[in-house]
Formats: structure tokens, sequence, C-alpha cells
């Protein structure tokens, strides 16, 4: 029986299947990467195959080198060696949207090992933790069983999609670092243009391998893995239930089963899938239709020069360039959409600014975003709209709490109106009053009406000082510039 | 029986044309006992015919275009594990009885923008497994002379055809001897290219790793022209090399030619009758100017153990595809399984007998366990085989013998003892694991008149070397000089 007062600690391991953005499917001229602004459901099926997709007997793969190319840049951005020879083996089972009866994917020589990611971690994330990458290697996908009332379809449109697992070691400790190697992972390939993100459509699908053990054991504990939990928040909500439920089995004094189970979003639970012993051998061996993958050193490093600006890179640059604080450049700089929008209306307001966008962006547009679920390049806003904004909020013509205001009046807007921010400050009437000699007055009669205060703060408790800013801020709805009025204010007070 | 060439001076001469010669195909095919085709493709065929012998003379002035179209109006007929869109292919399986493919073989394809005819699809060994083609969910083909023997498998119904005069050449298939083997019982020429010459896109695949495509023919030079005419790289195939072809060239060499005799084939269970053949074209060789080296292959008696988990373990791999799902017979019983893994059982209940016993031993050396101790090691052995072959040719050009101990057997006479039937090919694996272009040219008959032939390998791509090697052996056999 284990001592109920046992600490525990999570450890995870996740395998990240990464959709490639190639047009043509891996060994195959078929199409693999949906129409801007169509999803699956929009394609007819089975339409997106030759006779190499639907396995017809005699036909051959042909490796797809864009492919490749994608899979080799996932390695260099993860800091992972590329394997100059690497090999296509074939991956054994019966399932009905599995045409050939084996998938081709790479076992024991993968293309890419031995890589890691750092993740930022903790509230202002200044918090660092490097996970290790086992390897990255490119398989096939399988096409999709459709069930219907008393019968089954298979559609193969998706049969033969390229992909690249990421197998990460088992490193991280918290959901909340799953969540973040999840998200560096998904930025790294979105940045470098090598998978669409869309994670509707399975762009990027994580199975979570999770065991317990008590703090300061040095063997693992039996793993159980989740499989194909397609949104960060549910894969850091089915590591903690799974944790627990681990937990509770433990201390029951059960053993846990070594399984691959699924994970319930409604019911926020796992389940049992199948256990080990049900497992499939999947009697890899090397494919012989594909000769080993050899890549030259030089092709390696002529892709390692071209690699893009990566998440991290450019949070640095921007923390340097325009002065931005760690959490707001890494908030700026973790989705690529919101980065190049920043750079856009920084180019568009002047260097300068940056400080103020980056803020304006890494706040309240940013919730704004992540309540809708949606990434920047799909709603209303345009650079020039928070280009004005810096402007109108460094010359003091608008207040930052204006600025929110204006930000969500834009983003209710929506893309119907073409909304021009010095129009909404006109309409909103929302001009900060920098003009002393319209304050003036107000401040007298608030100190004229509120004598007791004024002896109180002048007989020493001068955080009084606040009550008669908020009183004069109100008094002008708000539309005051607070630093004028606080300093104005305070002045009156003292009798200066 | 006219080759290649002389069936082109009589199209050229006007005393035949390339439909008059396609109907005269399918007379003979009528009339034929012998089993050699599934599938017969008469409309297609003569459809192709008639348009060819009108562009012959308003598109060629009436002379056959030998450089444009080498097989100009020549009927051939197909191994029916390749396929042709909208033609039925079988593989000789119950599993594929209905199966039409929606493309066509890339050989098989460039035969027929050559100019050639496709007359049918021919019988063979279920999923091409087997040395007697006694395997066919379609019955066995007979021998083209002796009706009550084999004709060598597993391309029974190539061997056949050729032999019997039921086309002018065909295609075969080689994973351990099956191009071979046939022709030494058929009395024809069958020539297996070095692995990877050849495209195997649109070849259902039997052993990814040994297939090969061929030509079966009357003689060296038709086996010539119709390899020249596949050979290449094919995007398509991943495996096939960019390695010049050069032409196929087949003036007979003899004078200083190295060759070759492994004494690790010449073993006691080899016919006498047999190893006097052969013994005697070596002498005729000998007599001609060529050198006769002795050279030792010392992992040879390993060959059929290793050919056997390397062969069977691809097999239960690539017949994976035949679930019901897609592909392969969906039996009523099938239909009515309550669940996955009962409906796959009888499905796959419907392979032949030899073909699930190879999925099964297969299966089994690649499980997990045993992966190491038959496959893996399979694979190392087949490495030091290959490097057996790779240090016989620096002392020679080629290497000859028999190419099976025996001459065509009995119908039924192997079929329940696989493990003699799998030592016919005992002679044929070891090159088809060194992936070596190899050939049988026939050579003499037996006191019965079964044809007995002789075996050239050559070094990889070296298949000039190859047709030259052979083009000598059948200018030898057919003028019967002495030694």
């Amino acid at each position: 029986m284990i001592d109920p007062s046992t600490e525990f600690e999570t450890v995870i391991g996740l395998e990240v299947h990464v959709q490639l953005a190639t047009e043509s499917k891996i060994f195959s001229t078929a199409r693999a990467r949906l129409e801007p602004g169509k999803s699956v459901a929009d394609e007819v099926v089975n339409a997106n195959t030759t006779p190499v997709d639907a396995g017809h007997p005699g036909t051959l793969p042909a490796l797809n080198r864009k492919a490749v190319e994608y899979a080799i840049k996932t390695g260099l951005a993860t800091s992972c060696r590329i394997n100059e020879k690497s090999v296509f083996s074939r991956k054994q089972y019966f399932y009905p949207d599995l045409p050939k009866g084996y998938q081709i994917s790479q076992y024991d020589q993968p293309l890419c090992e031995h890589g890691f990611l750092d993740l930022e971690l903790g509230e202002n994330g200044d918090r660092t933790k490097r996970v290790g990458i086992t390897r990255i290697h490119m398989e096939e996908d399988a096409g999709k069983n459709v069930h219907l009332a008393g019968f089954s379809l298979v559609n193969l449109n998706r049969a033969g999609t390229p992909l690249v697992e990421v197998v990460s070691e088992p490193d991280m400790r918290t959901s909340e670092e799953a969540g973040a190697y999840l998200r560096k992972l998904y930025s790294i390939v979105t940045y470098l243009g090598v998978c669409d993100g869309n994670l509707q459509e399975g762009n990027f699908r994580c199975d979570a391998n999770v065991s317990i053990r008590p703090k300061g054991a040095t063997q693992f504990g039996t793993r159980v893995e989740i499989k194909n939990v397609n949104s960060f928040r549910f894969v850091e909500k089915a590591i903690e239930y799974e944790a627990e439920r681990q937990r509770q089995v433990l201390l029951s004094g059960d053993r846990l089963v070594q399984e691959t189970r699924l994970y319930d979003s409604q019911k926020n639970q796992t389940f049992s899938m199948r256990t080990k012993e049900e497992a499939d051998d999947y009697r890899y061996f090397p494919d012989p239709d594909l000769p080993p993958l050899m890549i030259a050193s030089d092709t390696i490093e002529k892709m390692r020069a071209e690699l893009p600006e990566l998440p991290d890179q450019k949070r640095d640059r921007f923390m340097n360039e325009f002065g931005l604080n760690r959490y707001d450049a890494g908030q700026i700089t973790s989705s690529k959409a919101m980065a190049v929008f920043f750079e856009s209306s920084v180019t568009a307001a002047g260097a300068s600014h940056g400080k103020v966008i980056a803020n304006l962006l890494a706040g309240e547009t940013t919730r704004l975003l992540n309540e809708a679920g949606v990434e920047i390049a799909a709603t209303a806003f345009q650079p020039r709209h928070f280009a004005d904004l810096a402007k109108l909020i460094s010359e003091k013509t608008i207040s930052a709490t204006a600025a929110k205001q204006i930000i969500g009046i834009l983003h209710s807007a929506g893309s119907a109106v073409a909304a021009d921010v010095n129009e909404i400050v006109e309409r909103e009437g929302m001009k900060q009053v920098n003009d002393l000699s319209a304050l003036e007055p107000i401040i007298d009669g608030i100190i004229a009406a509120n004598p007791k205060q004024v002896e109180e703060f002048r007989a020493g408790k001068e955080k009084l000082l606040g009550f008669f800013v908020g009183q004069a801020m109100k008094a002008t709805q708000g539309k005051a510039n607070p630093a004028m009025l606080q300093e104005l204010v305070s002045k009156k007070l003292k009798g200066e | 029986m006219k080759t290649i060439r002389e069936i082109h001076d009589a199209f050229d001469a006007g005393t035949t044309s390339p439909l008059v010669l396609t109907k005269k195909y399918f007379d003979a095919i009528a009339q034929s006992r012998h089993n050699a085709f599934i599938t017969v493709c008469e409309s297609r065929a003569l459809e192709q015919a008639n348009r060819l012998t009108d562009e012959l003379k308003s598109k060629h002035g009436g002379k056959v275009p030998r450089k444009a179209q080498p097989l100009f109006g020549i009927p051939l007929a197909i191994k029916d594990v390749l396929t042709i869109d909208g033609v039925r292919t079988t593989c000789a399986s119950k599993m594929l009885e209905n199966y039409v493919p929606p493309y066509t073989a890339t050989a098989v394809k460039k035969l027929e923008d050559a100019g050639a005819i496709t007359l049918g699809k021919l019988n063979m060994d279920e999923f091409a497994m087997g040395s007697s083609n006694e395997n066919s969910a379609f019955g066995p083909v007979l021998h083209p002379t002796h009706l009550d023997r084999v004709p060598g498998g597993s391309s029974g119904g190539s061997g056949t055809a050729v032999a019997a005069d039921l086309c002018v050449a065909a295609l075969g298939t080689d994973t351990g001897g099956s191009i071979r083997l046939p022709a030494s019982f058929c009395g024809v020429v069958g020539m297996k290219p070095t692995y990877g010459r050849i495209s195997r896109y649109g070849q259902i695949a039997f052993a990814s790793s040994l297939d090969q495509i061929g030509p079966m023919c009357r003689s060296v030079e038709d086996a010539a022209l119709l390899y020249e005419v596949m050979a290449g790289v094919d995007p398509f195939d991943s495996t096939t090399a960019n390695v010049p072809v050069n032409g196929a060239v087949t003036a007979p060499i003899t004078k200083g030619l190295r060759v070759g005799v492994p004494r690790e084939y010449f073993i006691d269970g080899i016919e006498p009758e047999v190893k006097a053949a052969i013994e005697g074209m070596i002498e005729k060789l000998k007599a001609e100017g060529a050198q006769i080296v002795p050279v030792s292959l010392p992992h040879t008696p390993y060959a059929v153990a290793t050919y056997y988990i390397v062969a069977v373990s691809e097999a239960s791999s690539n017949l994976s595809r035949f679930d019901g799902v897609r592909f392969g017979v969906r039996p009523k019983e099938a239909i009515e399984a309550r669940s996955l893994s009962e409906f796959y059982k009888k499905v796959r209940a419907n392979f032949g007998t030899e073909v699930k016993r190879r999925i099964i031993l297969g299966t089994f050396a690649l499980s997990s366990g045993y992966y190491d101790a038959y496959y893996r090691r399979a694979a190392q052995v087949r490495r030091l085989m290959r490097q057996d072959f790779e240090k016989a040719f620096e002392q020679v050009d080629v290497i000859v013998s028999a190419v099976s101990p025996s001459t065509a057997f009995k119908l039924g006479e192997k079929s329940k003892d696989p493990l003699r039937m799998y030592l016919t090919d005992i002679f044929t694996i070891p090159a088809s694991l060194a992936g070596l272009p190899a050939m049988s040219v026939p050579v003499a008959e037996d006191a019965q008149g079964l044809s007995i032939g002789m075996q050239v390998i050559a070094p990889r791509f070296q298949e000039n070397v190859l047709f030259r090697a052979g083009a000598a052996i059948e200018r030898l056999a057919q003028v019967g000089v002495a030694s």
C-alpha cells in the first residue's frame, strides 16, 4: 500500500503529428493541401487520389522531395541532427482506412534526432525549461473511415498526406509545460511555413504519454498513451485528469496497466481504448520499394542557411529593437500572423511607437482574439488601426483606456466596416482633455464641494489624492489626460 | 517460327501484316490446349493491329519504322501479373478474379509505344509463387510439347506461349527464377535484367527487392530488342537505376571471353543428362576460344533458405492489401462476418495454398522477436552472396551453370512436396538475391526431347555482356559444333 501522503510527479512525453503543407502527397502526385478557405468537408470524397494512394496492386511510392525539405527544416528549427541516411519502413496492420495494409513510416533510422525546444514558463515567461526531442520522422497519413447506419465507407482523400511525427523526451512534468511545448512547436512549424496549422482540420495532432511516480523516484511509472487530442487546452486538461486518475489508482492499492486511452473533452475524462496485450505487432521492416533516403551534408547546410527568423530570434530582436519587455515580445511572436501584423503596424507608425503597439497587441487585442479563438489575420483589425492608435496615444489625443475601447469597437464592428480610428475617436468623443484651462474650473469645483476631504489631505492623508483625481475624471467622463489631471489636482490641493 | 527481324522483313515484303499475324495468333490460341492464357484481349489487339497495318502503308510507306518503333506490329503476350488499364489482371488468383486496374504498367506501356500488340494476359503461378505453374486458380499450364508435364513457373504461361507459337514473345517476371526456369523447361530464351533496370511500376508485387520483369523470346536477339525498349529509369519506380542502357548488343562473343564455372553449382542432385549438356556447352565455348575459369561462390548453400525468408517476408507485406475492403473478393460469408477480424479471415481464406503458406511464413519471420534471427540475418547473408559474385567477377566476364537440376517434370510430381519444389530453383536464386542480370539459353534436349537450358550470369548492369555471351551459346547450340 502506498503511503497516502506520497507526493507524486507527472512525467509527460508528447508525440505530435504535423501535417506538411506540400501541394502533393508524400508518395504520389495527388493533391494533399486544402485549397485556401476550404475545409475537408468541402472536398469530393476520394477525389484527391491516384492509384498509388488507393494502394492499387502494382503501384509504387515515389518520394515527394518537398516533403523531405519540410521535414528537414522542422528538424533544423528544433536543433535536431539531420541524418544523412534515413530509412523508410513498413508499419503493418489491417484496418479499412489503410489501403495497402501497411503505413510507410520511418522506424529505426529516422530523418532527424536529438533536438530540443526551450520553453518559457510562468506568468511572465521568465522561467525557462529545455525539453528534448528524441526524433522526427516522416510518414504517410491513413484515410478515414466514415461510419453510417449499418455500414461504413472509406474516404482516401487523406491517405498519403505527408506527416512528420515529432517525438519528445519524457521531460515534461506539468500540463503547463506540455501546453508550452505544443504552442512552441506549433509556432515553429507555422513560422517555417511547413504546416498550415489548421487545428480543426487535424494539421497538428497530439498523443500524450503520461505516467506518474513518487517525487524523487528515478524509475518511470506505467505509461498511458492518450491519443489524438487536437486542442492545446484539451491536452492540458487530459494530462491533468489522467495524472489524478493514476494517483487515485495507485493510492487505492491497484496497479496501473499500460494502455491507450482516449480523451472525452465534454466529460473531461479519459477512457480505455486498448491495453498493451491487445496491441498489434507492427512487423516493421525496411520498405523495399524505397531506397534509403540520402541527404548530402551541403544540402542540409543550405537549408539551415535558408531558415526564416524563428519565434525566439524574433522575440529577442523585438526586445532589442523596440525595447519591448519579454512578456509582450513573447506574446507577439508566439504566432507568426501576430508578429507580421506587429511589424506592419510599426512600419506604418514608426519604430518609436513599437512599444505602445506591442502593449496594445499583447494586452487587449490578444485577450479578444483568444476569447474569439481566432488569429489576427482573420479579423477586421488592420495594421493602420494600431499605427493610428499609437500615434494618438503618444500625442496624448486619447488615453490608454480610450484605446482599449476603440480596439473593442473595431473588433465588434467586424470586417464589413472599413473602420477608421480617427473617425471613432471623433464619433465617440474620446479626445482627451489636455487643456489646463478647461480642467481648472472642474477641479476647483470638486475641491469646493469636498472641504472635509481637503482638510484631511492637507493634514497628511495623501492617499486621498486618488479620490480627487477619480472625481475629476468622472466629471470629465474619463477624457481628461490622467497625468495632467493628477499633477493639477495635486498642485491645487497643496495650494501651490 | 520467325524472329522479330524476320517478321519485320515479311511486313516490308508485304507477305503478311500486323493484322494478318494477329488474327493468326488468335486462331492458334483458340486451338491450343495449353491453358496458357487467362484473358485474351481480342478486340483491343485487333484495334491495335488494324491501326498499325494502316499506318504501315499510310505513314511509313510500307516499311517498318524499326528505329522509332522497334516492335512495330509484333504480337506479344503479357504475364497476368502486369497491369493494363481496363484489362482484367488476376495474378492467377481468385482474389483478383474481377480486378480491372485503372493504369498500365510502365514496361507494357513502353512495349505498346514501341508498336507491340498485346494479345492477352498469360497464366502463371498465383502471385508468381511457384516453380511449376500448378498453383494457378485458373488451372495449370501445360508444357508446350509434353502435355503431361509442367512448363516451369511461375511464368509458365509465358514459356509455353512462346514455345508453342501462341505469340512472338512474352513478358515474364522473375523473383527467384520465374523467367529462367520456364524458359529452360520450354526451350526458349528467358532473360532477367539487373534489379532496377526495368520499372516494376504496374507489376503486382511478390517480393519487391527481388522482382524483375524480363522478356521470354525465341532468340537472344528478340530478347535484347524487348529489353532495350523496356529498360531505363522510371520516376514511378524509385528502385530503378539511372545507369545508361547503351543499346543492346548481341554480336556473339567467345574469343577471350572469360567464363566462370562455379564448383558449387555442380552438385550431386543434378540429373546426369543436364550435367552432360552443360559440360558439353562449356567444352564448345572453350573450343571457340573462351577461357574457362573455375570460380567459387561459397555462400551458395544458404541461397534457398535466405531466399525463402526474404521473399516470403516481403510477400506477406505486399499481399496485405488483398483484404476484401478494396481489393480481393468479398464472399457471402465475409459480408456476414460479425467483426472486422472475422471479415479478414473469411476474405483471406481465398488465397491458394502456396500463397497462404508463404504469407504465414513471412508473417512469422517479421514478427517481433524473430525479425533479427530471420529477416535481418537473411539480409546479411544476402550481402555475403553479393560479395561472392563481386569477387568471382574480378576474374571472369560471365558465370555459367545449369538453370535447374532437372528438365520439365510431370504434373503433380512435386506439388505435394514444397521443399523439393523449392529446390528446383537452387541455381537461379543466387543471381536474384544478388540482383544480377541472368539468362536462360536452350542448349540441348534430353533423351525424351525435353529442353535443357544453360544459365548465364553477368555483373550488375552488364546486360550487353550477357547478351553477347548468350548469343554465342545460342549459336553454338544451333550449329551443334562438336568439341
